[in-house]
């Protein structure tokens, strides 16, 4: 079972390109569809836990997983094997991007990603934009936050857990 | 170092909220601002680079600076600081099965933080673009990426790969235009 948590995870880690959203049709096919290891209502609450607490979905949903299969033993099996393969990869790319230093065509290259990731990043923020701010309340939080951090008065950190605050203290009202 | 790595890295991971773009500005505020381990034009090569490989973008991000900071111990450091705090979360909730995470008062922290994780991320993103953004093409073809995700859905490695290629070819042509003129003006 452990190898088959690992191989599976393995696999799934080593082909999804984008992030962890892009890794949730092939955890489908592969944990519901196809091993039967969680019915879609477990794997449905898996994401809506991954989606509120912290950390990468595609390691919460791993550790989820295999916890749920074989216990903490599944669980440190399912999240080694979904992240070797980045472990893997970019050591290889870095060695790779490392003796292209003096390579121009691979500089330019690189300087011509920049403003595909700052585009990326931006449309990220807007794409989460409508699942996140849904109370009149997160109008106002998402104000506070932009202000804030735009003008450097409060580091990132102490934004996020005031704003968590602020509306665990309004649910008490 | 390798302890400091850890603890930074714990740090982004407990705070991301939502994936791997929201630890974006926590993890920029940490590596480029407090601990100056990396300058910004890294920082951005770092998610640009990140995201032609596989996995996701958090534990990516982790293994590459954790590497360039301090090499293979650094990644090694650095990804087990990002991991850990969801593995404890995650496991907290599955061996208690109770769903302590639907309370009512987590529920409402967490919502509070997703606002701020939106506009933390934008601002982010605006910064990172006024830092690294030089030229009026490099602002035209930000602008021309952006709708092309948000309307069209281009896929985040086609983008890459685009902006990768039309970088060559503009630094080609205004080799070529810079060689030209020097003959003009050597004649």
């Amino acid at each position: 079972m452990l190898l088959k948590l690992f191989l599976t995870f393995l696999k799934i880690g080593a082909f999804t390109f984008g992030g962890g959203y892009a890794m949730l049709p092939l955890f489908q096919r592969d944990i519901i569809e196809r091993n039967h290891w969680l019915t879609q209502s477990d794997f449905l609450d898996i994401v809506a836990t991954a989606e509120m607490t912290p950390g990468p979905i595609a390691i919460n949903t791993a550790t989820f997983v295999g916890y749920k299969l074989s216990g903490f033993w599944g669980s440190l099996v399912s999240t080694l094997a979904i992240v070797l393969p980045s472990f893997i990869s970019i050591t290889l790319l870095a060695f790779i991007l490392n003796k292209l230093k003096d390579n121009k065509d691979a500089q330019s290259g690189i300087k011509g990603m920049r403003p595909a990731v700052t585009a990326m990043i931006i449309t990220a923020a807007l794409s989460l934009a409508p699942q996140s701010i849904v109370r009149p309340l997160d109008i106002i939080l998402f104000a506070g936050a932009l202000i804030l951090s735009w003008k450097n008065w409060l580091n990132p950190i102490v934004i996020l857990l005031g704003s968590g605050v602020i509306s665990l203290l309004f649910g008490l009202i | 170092m390798l302890w400091s790595l850890f603890i930074n890295c714990f740090k982004v991971g407990a705070l991301t909220i939502g994936g791997g773009y929201a630890m974006l500005p926590v993890m920029k505020e940490v590596f480029v601002t407090k601990k100056k381990w990396v300058s910004e034009e890294d920082f951005v090569d770092m998610m640009a680079v990140i995201q032609t490989v596989p996995g996701a973008i958090a534990v990516n991000s982790s293994i590459y600076l954790g590497r360039k900071i301090a090499g293979i111990p650094g990644a090694i450091a650095a990804t087990i600081g990002s991991v850990l705090p969801s593995f404890l979360i995650i496991l907290l909730i599955a061996s208690t099965l109770t769903s302590w995470y639907q309370n009512p008062y987590i529920a409402n922290f967490f919502a509070g933080v997703r606002p701020a994780v939106i506009a933390l991320i934008l601002v982010a993103g605006v910064k990172l673009g006024k830092g690294i953004l030089h030229s009026k093409i490099q602002i035209a073809l930000t602008l021309l990426f952006a709708l092309l995700a948000l309307v069209l859905k281009f896929h985040p490695v086609v983008l890459l790969v685009m902006g990768a290629a039309i970088g060559i070819l503009l630094s080609r042509i205004s080799e070529k235009s810079n060689a030209s003129e020097k003959k003009g003006r050597d004649q």
